[in-house]
């Protein structure tokens, strides 16, 4: 893995840890919004989203720790098994670091498919480890949250990068 | 991606050296979760921790739903306090006939030499969100330790049993409901005293009440209601209602559906039981009580006093 960025990360200065923390706290809180019966499985899994994110585009800054700290806060307000999150996210997170030098050569859209099957992957970890204990299968409707996810990747890209171009538009005028 | 020149800068352990470390971390927390229960002070600490931001997520709805009962009309708020006088009505009926009914039990229970039943007290709580996991069915409360609820305590509504307290924090707790996969409730058949117990199958609005003969006085309709032999719901209480039985000669047992009584996904208000009767409870020695028993099983024997 190179140190030197993408052409797109050279634009703007990289973002401070805190605005990363900060927006990492905003998707967990957006997480914790309340969800009634079908909504169930409209619920996108925000934070790992942002965290796939932060590991694309600032592999530095948020890693496995991070991403393990989120899956275990997400574990405990679901009432899960402790590390039922945490492990996918994990799977996920290393999913990314692989893939992340050639994702950000390719167009949003197609970033979308690769955060498809990431955001896939986790969620049929956290259904495996479920299914070990006794939990039944809400059925395949379940998985419609990663499409969603997917669907939200060029709106999480436009949302979280918008900021920093902001800043450094700030500072070149 | 391996090359076998030294790095130029130092990075730190590979990606897969720490996702390796990460993953046996998980597992290792939860199996010790999962088995030995060994993280629940953990899990109360977090839960605190986030309970203002939960709070705080929790906010926009309730302020919506707070204007929403501002503007109810007139005619609604009087067709429900009529509806609520008749309901009272028929509950004032049926307490003087338990009233009566409990004075001669404790003059009849006096004769035996009983120990005297104490009243169970009963918190009032309400549904915070119902547990967002589609794998559980579950629901969060308004009430915690701060309240006096404790691990394994009955929850009710006003049409039945609805579950039971799993966990509690400090200022909420989780109730499993009664169709929560696995959660086992003792019960009796109302008509005829027939004993069982009841199944919750992981799915909305279906119970399962296995192992009961092809040849048993089951029909359809049949309420049953808890026979309180676990110490953990009080005796009486209505549960479920048969809706399905199959009988097939090929099984040894029939196969038997019911629907719960209570609005599982309906209520908005659960009636914690927060002190059980001393005589429901079963008189087992604390030493003889193993600590590996069954989830459901753990939280009664834990608190259980000679």
């Amino acid at each position: 893995m190179s140190i030197i960025g993408t052409p797109k990360d050279v634009l703007h200065d990289p973002p401070s840890v805190r605005y990363v923390l900060i927006t990492i706290i905003i998707s967990f809180l957006l997480y914790l919004l309340p969800a009634d019966g079908a909504l169930v499985f409209l619920r996108v899994d925000l934070p790992l989203l942002v965290i796939l994110f932060w590991c694309i585009h600032q592999p530095n800054y948020v890693g496995f720790a991070i991403g393990f700290v989120v899956g275990l806060l997400v574990d405990v307000t679901d009432g899960n098994i402790l590390g039922q999150h945490a492990i996918a996210y994990m799977l996920a997170i290393f999913l990314a670091l692989v893939i992340r030098l050639r994702i950000l050569k390719f167009k949003l859209w197609q970033q979308a498919l690769h955060i498809l099957a990431l955001l896939l992957i986790s969620q049929m970890l956290v259904a495996v480890t479920h299914l070990f204990l006794p939990s039944a299968f809400p059925g395949w409707a379940y998985f419609i949250a990663s499409f969603i996810g997917a669907l939200l990747w060029p709106v999480i890209t436009f949302a979280l990068e918008y900021p920093q171009l902001l800043a450094a538009r700030a500072r070149n005028d | 991606m391996v090359t076998q020149q030294p790095e130029f800068f130092y990075r730190g352990p590979s990606p897969v050296v720490r996702l390796l470390f990460f993953s046996v971390l998980a597992l290792a927390i939860m199996v010790a979760d999962a088995r030995f229960h060994a993280l629940d002070m953990a899990r109360a600490a977090v839960a605190t921790v986030t309970y203002p931001l939960q709070q705080a997520a929790l906010a926009p709805g309730d302020i919506l739903g707070r204007i929403g009962d501002f503007f109810v009309t007139q005619n609604k708020l009087q067709r429900e306090n009529t509806e609520l006088k008749q309901t009272v009505l028929k509950r004032s009926e049926e307490l003087q006939r338990l009233s009566l009914t409990e004075s001669e039990l404790a003059s009849l229970r006096k004769l035996l030499g009983a120990r005297e039943t104490i009243r169970e007290r009963s918190t009032l709580a309400e549904i915070l969100h119902s547990g967002r996991n589609p794998f559980r069915r579950k629901v969060i409360v308004d009430k915690g330790i701060k309240d006096d609820v404790q691990l394994g305590q009955a929850a009710i509504s006003a049409d039945g049993v609805l579950g039971q307290v799993t966990a509690v924090f400090p200022f909420t707790s989780e109730v499993t409901l009664l169709t929560d996969k696995n959660q086992a409730v003792p019960v009796m058949l109302r008509r005829n005293g027939l004993r069982a117990v009841i199944f919750g199958n992981g799915r909305d609005g279906t119970l399962d009440l296995p192992f009961i003969p092809l040849n048993a006085d089951v029909q359809n309709g049949d309420i049953l209601v808890t026979s309180g032999i676990d110490g953990t719901y009080p005796a009486g209480l209505s549960v479920a209602k048969v809706t399905n039985i199959e009988r097939n000669a090929i099984h040894a047992f029939a196969k038997i559906t019911c629907t719960p009584l209570a609005g599982i996904d309906r209520d908005r208000h659960v009636l914690v039981l927060t002190n059980l009767t001393a005589a429901a409870k079963p008189q087992i020695e604390p030493e003889l009580v193993k600590p590996s028993a069954g989830k459901s099983a753990k939280p009664s024997a834990a608190r259980v006093k000679p």
